[in-house]
């Protein structure tokens, strides 16, 4: 039933008796099988996508680039996980790239506090051997949302009849 | 300048559509939440798209054929017969036209004499009265019933019949009501076409959106009914292709021919991009429908039990993108219910009465919308119903 997991995807607002009815099946099912989603960790959570260039003071962000020598038995893993480790620390990705292998999206109070963050924590770990930081200036989409007005859903059917 | 000594009396009798100034009053308005549009919210998909770009880009900016491209009339000639078991020759039985619209106002008027009487059975498609009257004929309403689920009954048929009568408008899948006709009901209206020697405009436009068990049946199937049927089709609902203008007429041939000199007069040839556009969707564009008609499938069943659970009784609909729930609960009108819920809540539905007479006490709502759009207009109708808005 991927079906579940788009519509979950799409929203999470929608009440189990609503997904039960878009679904054609039983409450107790949509519930039995959110259940299943969560026990073999394919849903691991829900959140609120949140605009925070709204907000004054809401901090920056970055996207972390690392270079990364793997390590011989664990590969990326090892590296990955102490990277994750952090709490500024928000999405790690494993990247197929010729240019870096982990890519980072870290937040800060200040570009100081990141950039001290970068030299700092993660430039001195002994496998990696070079970053680059790119600062965020603007979300325009983040979770399949727009984070625009101009991008909101404008309705460019005519009335017609 | 007095113009109403010159103009046609006819055209000047006729109402304005009555969708209209539910769109006006909506225009004016900030936030509104709109469930008015009767065509669909996804645009033609991009395959199709480059293949008008593509003849674009070749330079292909003539008239066509006035039948319509060769190619494209032995696509629909394919697809006809692969969707629903009916076999049309390209050459003679076939017209490509500006819509379903322009298949339906050439038809009309191939047929009807002065006087000849049309069955029109409503709530249905605003054009089929307005059309019939221009061609001289007289529009005779069939009032299609909630409790049949809104189909077209044998003795209801039957019972408006008369020596005048020539033709029947079968407009199922239905627009507004979502009614579609099963084998079982279409075979008995069969029996009295064939005794009283009608013919039938069958309008099968929404024929790809269905949604019950079984698949939509073409009026054209049924036996004895292909010599007597002119099957209205297009591209506007199934592939998502309403700004293209692309339809097409299937019947016999005496038929399309008369059909065929009109159209030659009239309009020439359809756009040509279209007709490109449209042969790539035949041949690769049953996904697209699948996909769309899915998405449909479960904005239906969401708005169906939002509206059930508010206390607006609808029938299930199993066909087209509306559902026709009724407004009774609320003591008003549907021009009132509509009027207020538009002033209170900013959400635009069209009154049932827009669709004919009978309509009263119901409401068409649209779901070609988002699911995010229609969760936000099923809880503004529920605060302007719990707001006192119910008897
Ligand atoms: C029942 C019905 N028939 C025909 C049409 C005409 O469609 P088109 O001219 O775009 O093919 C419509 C459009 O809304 C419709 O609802």
């Amino acid at each position: 039933m991927k079906k579940l997991l788009d519509l979950l995807n799409d929203n999470a607002e929608f009440t189990t008796a609503q997904l039960a009815v878009m679904l054609g099946i039983s409450e107790q099912e949509v519930k039995k099988q959110i259940e299943d989603y969560k026990a073999n960790g394919i849903i691991r959570g829900t959140k609120t996508l949140i605009n925070w260039d709204r907000l004054p003071d809401s901090g920056v962000r970055a996207i972390i680039e690392l270079k990364v020598t793997p390590k011989p038995e664990t590969g990326f893993d090892d590296i990955a996980k102490i990277v994750m480790s952090y709490d500024n620390v928000e999405n790690v990705y494993l990247a197929a790239s010729n240019s870096y292998d982990l890519i980072a999206m870290v937040h800060g109070s200040t570009i100081q506090d990141i950039a001290e963050f970068v030299s700092k924590r993660l430039s001195t770990l002994d496998s990696v051997i070079g970053t680059a930081t790119n600062f965020v200036l603007t979300t325009y989409k983040q979770g399949g949302i727009c984070f625009t007005d101009d991008g909101e859903e404008e309705e460019q059917r005519s009335l017609v009849l | 300048m007095d113009y109403s000594c010159l103009l046609n009396q006819k055209i000047q009798n006729l109402k304005p559509s009555g969708i209209r100034r539910f769109f006006d009053i909506a225009n004016e308005m900030d936030h509104v939440i709109s469930l008015s549009i009767g065509e669909p919210d996804f645009t033609t998909p991009w395959h199709v798209r480059q293949e008008g770009i593509e003849s674009l880009r070749r330079g292909k900016t003539w008239y066509s054929p006035n039948r319509g491209f060769a190619e494209l009339r032995s696509q629909i000639s394919n697809y006809f017969a692969r969707r629903f078991d009916v076999e049309y020759d390209p050459e003679k039985e076939i017209l490509v036209t500006v819509g379903g619209s322009e298949a339906i106002d050439l038809c009309i008027r191939a047929i009807i004499d002065n006087g000849d009487e049309v069955l029109i059975p409503q709530p249905s498609f605003v054009c089929y009265e307005p059309m019939t009257v221009m061609a001289g004929g007289t529009p005779v309403i069939i009032r299609t019933r909630s409790e049949n689920e809104f189909r077209l009954t044998a003795q209801e048929l039957e019972a408006a019949i008369t020596p005048k009568t020539k033709l029947l408008i079968l407009p199922f899948p239905n627009n507004p009501t979502g009614a579609v006709m099963r084998r079982e009901h279409l075979e008995e209206i069969a029996k009295v076409v064939e005794k009283h020697n009608i013919l039938v405009l069958s309008d099968e436009i929404y024929g790809e959106l269905t949604y019950g068990r079984e698949r939509h049946v073409s009026f054209a199937s049924i036996k004895g009914m292909r010599e007597r049927t002119i099957v209205v089709n297009g591209f506007s609902k199934s592939y998502a292709m309403t700004g293209w203008r692309l339809g097409y007429a299937l019947g016999p041939e005496e038929v399309i021919s008369q059909m065929t000199k009109l159209h030659q007069y009239a309009i020439m040839s359809a756009p040509t991009t279209a007709q490109y556009a449209a042969i790539e969707a035949l041949k690769h564009g049953d996904a697209d429908i699948e996909r769309m008609r899915e998405e449909y499938d479960t904005r239906r069943r969401l708005i169906v039990d939002g509206f059930c659970r508010m206390g607006l009784t609808c029938f299930e609909p199993e066909g087209a993108f509306y559902v026709f729930p009724s407004i009774k609960i609320s003591g008003l009108t549907s021009e009132d219910f509509c009027e207020k819920l538009i002033y209170a809540q900013h959400v635009a539905i069209v009154p049932g009465t827009a669709f004919g007479e009978c309509g009263e006490g119901f409401a068409r709502v649209s779901y070609s919308y988002s699911l995010k759009h229609i969760r936000q207009a099923l809880e503004r109708i529920e605060i302007f119903l719990s707001e006192g808005n119910k008897a």
